[in-house]
């Protein structure tokens, strides 16, 4: 696997823009090719903070989901990628740890809603226990679903219904099925594309409502082409341009007193 | 009347042209078998009898249905892993390059060979094979003629497979791929259930080519017109009797061949159908 | 996919499955598994891929091998031999004398007769589908091309033996297996035509409709000129697909050993004179050559539609 760095005891990020305390994930002067010598993300340095909502902001296009992806190596479907820098979870590089058992620790949810149209709700929801051949006994299986889906806020809404198919619900029902999907196989981490762009503003801060809720139990990394989504509820904000991570703080501090010029003028809206 | 007119009328009367022909297919097969229903009722299709022998003829088409859906059936078995294998290789693994074009012009190819070459080879290359395997004494019968078939059928059995493991969404795969699967388990749990209704619809067309393949039949199955006793005995399918029969045929024999004739037509026009529906259901 | 080492545990959870008491863990003899299973499955589906093309390289080398040799220019002008000079030839360890020439004649006739009859009526069809996308006629004619496509050719045999054998040429004859030969073309180029066809831009038709060119001529001076590619691959590839037949000959041009060009007398065609060299011993030798001018022509038929497919390929 192409990565630069070795194994470090502890480690230190380079260029760190925010010290974060105690971070759960560090990003270390991350780039990031789809092939060739032109890099998608470039020196990206940032430690994640535990249990709260980052948000990673910028136009399209500026390698927001790159980013994402790199941290649970997503990106590496595309077959000429390459990387300088890593990425560490804990003290461990994830590009030196097996990929498949990374995304077991960094569950991923995407933009357009993708619940598997072949299976019911009830294994949608226990597809990760049963993709990766884990055997769970019925009344385990049973408990996983219900608490899953009552996590999400969608249990009342399906209990009658479980065995149909997911792809009957509506956009956000089943954004939050894929959500339910994602922490029922317990991911330490939850990454998040931009996932309420294809929903409307009421399924949306249903889910906005849900992110907070679920910050308790994991750390939040969520993308978003909507500023006032990363106001109202990530601690958080990173905003990237060009591939290139511009800014990062607390997410008051960047909306009131932002320190770049490029910053500014994105949150005032003069580009993207 | 104005030429635009005239252009109308033309168009739709290709149309109804279309339609004669497949009615006078029908009908010409009907017609031609009534002589034979008259003499053999029901029973032709429960007959296990050929008997040309003058004043106790007697025809039955049971031996010639099960060779037919013996020998197809088989070749679809037969090729099912490597059909299947080509579907994935160029509609999911490998889909653009020199490799996967070559494999696509090597399978194009292969549906460009005429029946009768792939007897011949079959004959000189493949009977001896399954004869020196001590399956079958000569290497005639059911299971040479099956394992031709499935060469012959990779084709149509795996091109539109293809066609719809490409079409299964990347946002699927990336979903299972993200809780951890690998390859194999995204193949086996998004691919195949998302993409098995085409894939079988595939099948289900090349199962229709192959009852109806004649010639590299003709020349392996052995011809006997007895009822097959497993798959390495000899037998013969309905298109093959005719290829052999037909010409010289008369009378009570040659009726009895066009109502071999037309059940064949009604199995092959059954197994499309089905295949077709299914298609259709996909695309809806 | 390396196999790489397994993240430590990093948080203490209080979440659900931690109460639970069920474990996500996934062992490393589990993963190791897991991961070699994906490699056998991917080897073994590339081994089965290409194992299927070797059919094709075997018949191939088998036919090169043993055919190139009679394969020269008597061999294309020449009519077949008759058995006993062929018997004489074998005898003296010789090349059989003669070739293949009534084969091809017949092949041209009948072939090129059956397209004289599927081009026209199959481009036409071809149009009223794309042109009447919705209508119910349509729909059944769709219907019937797409059951017709799927008939067996032995049966287009009988259906030509019945309508032209025994009615109008009261013998075997070359006309009654174009007959056949011609519904087993049509449904590909109807096929092609329409699917070519509906690819054109509605905005072209309607360009030319609102020059006030009449509806007739739109489609015959604009809309087929420009699907041409599309419509010639399908020709073409209809013409591949009949030329190797020969169970439905078997019944209806029946075989010749002259050259014949009338078309209400038997005639032969190639893949007629490979099943009649392959049942006569003193003729065997010369089922490779004839077997390999066939296939050299068919695989030079499907090239060409492909070129035609690539070049000709019409920008909207
Ligand atoms: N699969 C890919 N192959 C090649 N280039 C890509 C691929 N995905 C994204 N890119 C490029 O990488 C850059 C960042 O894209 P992306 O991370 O998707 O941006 P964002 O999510 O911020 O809109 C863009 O210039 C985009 O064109
Ligand atoms: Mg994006």
């Amino acid at each position: 696997m192409p990565t630069e760095q070795k194994y470090k005891e502890k480690v230190v990020i380079k260029n760190p823009i925010e010290k974060i305390e105690s971070p759960v994930l560090k990003i270390d002067d991350l780039s990031v090719s789809y092939g060739g010598d032109k890099y998608a993300i470039q020196n990206v340095s940032a430690g994640i903070a535990k249990n709260k909502i980052t948000a990673i902001m910028g136009p399209s296009g500026c390698g927001k989901s790159t980013l994402l992806r790199a941290i649970n190596r997503m990106h590496e479907l595309y077959p000429n990628t390459h990387n300088k820098g890593g990425v560490y979870l804990g003290d461990e590089n994830i590009y030196e740890l097996n990929p498949i058992q990374l995304r077991r620790k960094i569950g991923m949810v995407f933009q357009r809603p993708n619940p598997f149209p072949t299976m019911s709700i009830y294994d949608n929801v226990i597809a990760g226990f049963n993709l990766n051949g884990i055997k769970l006994k019925r009344s385990e299986k049973d408990e996983i679903v219900e608490r899953s889906l009552r996590e999400v806020g969608l249990w009342d809404e399906v209990k009658d219904t479980l065995h149909n198919r997911g792809t009957f619900l509506s956009g956000g029902q089943q954004q939050r099925l894929c959500i339910a999907r994602a922490l029922a196989y317990t991911p330490d981490i939850i990454l998040l594309d931009e996932p309420t762009s294809a929903l409307d503003p009421i399924a949306t801060s249903k889910i906005e409502d849900l992110l907070v809720k679920l910050k308790k139990d994991f750390t939040i990394v969520l993308v978003t082409h909507n500023m006032s989504q990363a106001a109202r509820i990530s601690d958080y904000s990173m905003f990237m341009y060009l591939g290139e991570l511009v800014e990062y703080g607390k997410t008051k501090q960047m909306f009131t007193t932002p320190k770049d010029k490029r910053t500014e003028e994105y949150l005032t809206g003069k580009f993207g | 009347m104005n030429s635009e007119k005239i252009f109308k009328y033309l168009l739709v009367s290709s149309g109804v042209l279309m339609v004669l022909i497949a009615l006078g297919i029908v009908a010409t097969l009907f017609v031609g078998s009534i002589p034979s229903f008259k003499e053999f009722g029901f029973g032709f299709l429960f007959s296990t009898e050929w008997d040309p022998t003058e004043g106790r003829e007697s025809y039955g088409a049971l031996p010639f249905i099960i060779g037919t859906l013996l020998t197809s059936i088989l070749a679809l078995i037969i090729t099912f892993p490597f059909a299947f294998s080509i579907s994935l290789f160029l509609g999911e693994y490998f889909k653009d390059g020199a490799l996967p074009s070559f494999l696509r012009s090597v399978v194009d190819l292969l549906a460009g060979i005429p029946s009768v070459v792939y007897g011949l080879w079959g004959f000189y290359a493949l009977k001896p094979l399954v004869a020196e395997l001590g399956l079958n004494a000569q290497g005639f019968g059911i299971f040479t003629s099956s394992v031709i078939l499935a060469i012959m059928i990779i084709p149509y059995a795996s091109s539109l497979g293809a066609e719809v493991i490409s079409m299964v969404p990347g946002s699927l795969k990336e979903a299972a791929y993200s809780l951890g699967a690998t390859r194999f388990e995204v193949v086996r749990n998004v691919i195949v259930p998302n993409a098995g209704s085409g894939i079988f619809a595939g099948y289900i067309l090349a199962l229709g080519r192959a009852i109806g393949e004649t010639m590299a039949v003709t020349m392996l199955i052995g011809n006997s017109n007895n009822m097959p006793t497993g798959i390495f005995d000899l037998g013969n399918t309905m298109a093959s009797l005719i290829a052999n029969q037909f010409g010289e045929a008369e009378g009570l024999k040659y009726t009895a061949l066009i109502e071999i004739g037309l059940i064949l037509f009604v199995i092959t026009g059954i197994v499309n159908y089905i295949g077709k529906l299914i298609m259709k259901k996909l695309s809806a | 996919m390396h196999i790489g080492t397994k993240p430590k545990n990093l948080i203490k959870k209080k979440v659900f499955i931690q109460e639970m008491n069920i474990s996500t863990e996934i062992s490393d003899r589990k993963m190791k598994q897991r991961l070699l299973k994906d490699k056998i499955f991917t080897n073994g589906m590339i081994f089965l891929a290409f194992l299927s093309g070797v059919p094709l390289f075997l018949i191939l080398y088998q036919l090169a091998i043993k055919g190139y040799r009679q394969l020269n220019i008597s061999f294309i002008f020449e009519e077949a031999p008759d058995t006993m000079e062929a018997m004489i030839a074998v005898a003296n360890n010789e090349i059989i004398p003669g070739g293949i020439a009534n084969g091809i004649v017949g092949t041209l006739i009948i072939v090129g007769l059956a397209s004289l009859i599927a081009i026209p009526l199959g481009i036409i069809c071809g149009t009223y589908l794309a042109e009447n996308a919705k209508g119910k006629f349509a729909g059944l004619v769709r219907f019937i091309v797409d059951m017709l496509q799927g008939v067996p050719s032995i049966v287009l045999g009988v259906i030509g033996y019945i309508w032209i054998v025994k009615p109008v040429t009261s013998g075997f004859s070359a006309l009654a297996g174009s007959v056949a030969l011609s519904i087993m073309m049509l449904p590909s180029i109807v096929r092609s035509t329409e699917e070519t066809l509906k690819m054109i831009p509605g905005t072209l038709k309607e360009a030319a409709l609102s020059l006030g060119v009449p509806y007739h001529k739109v489609i015959l001076k604009v809309i087929l000129p420009t699907g041409i590619s599309g419509i010639l691959t399908g020709v073409i590839l209809g013409i591949s697909r009949i030329a190797g037949e020969t169970a439905p000959l078997m019944l209806t041009a029946l075989g010749s050993t002259v050259i014949n060009t009338n078309i209400t007398e038997p005639s032969s065609a190639v893949p007629l004179l490979v099943w009649e060299f392959y049942n006569d011993p003193n003729l065997v030798n010369m089922i490779w050559s004839a077997s390999l001018f066939l296939l050299l022509l068919i695989l030079g038929l499907n090239l060409s539609a492909k070129a035609i497919a690539r070049k000709w390929k019409v920008q909207y």
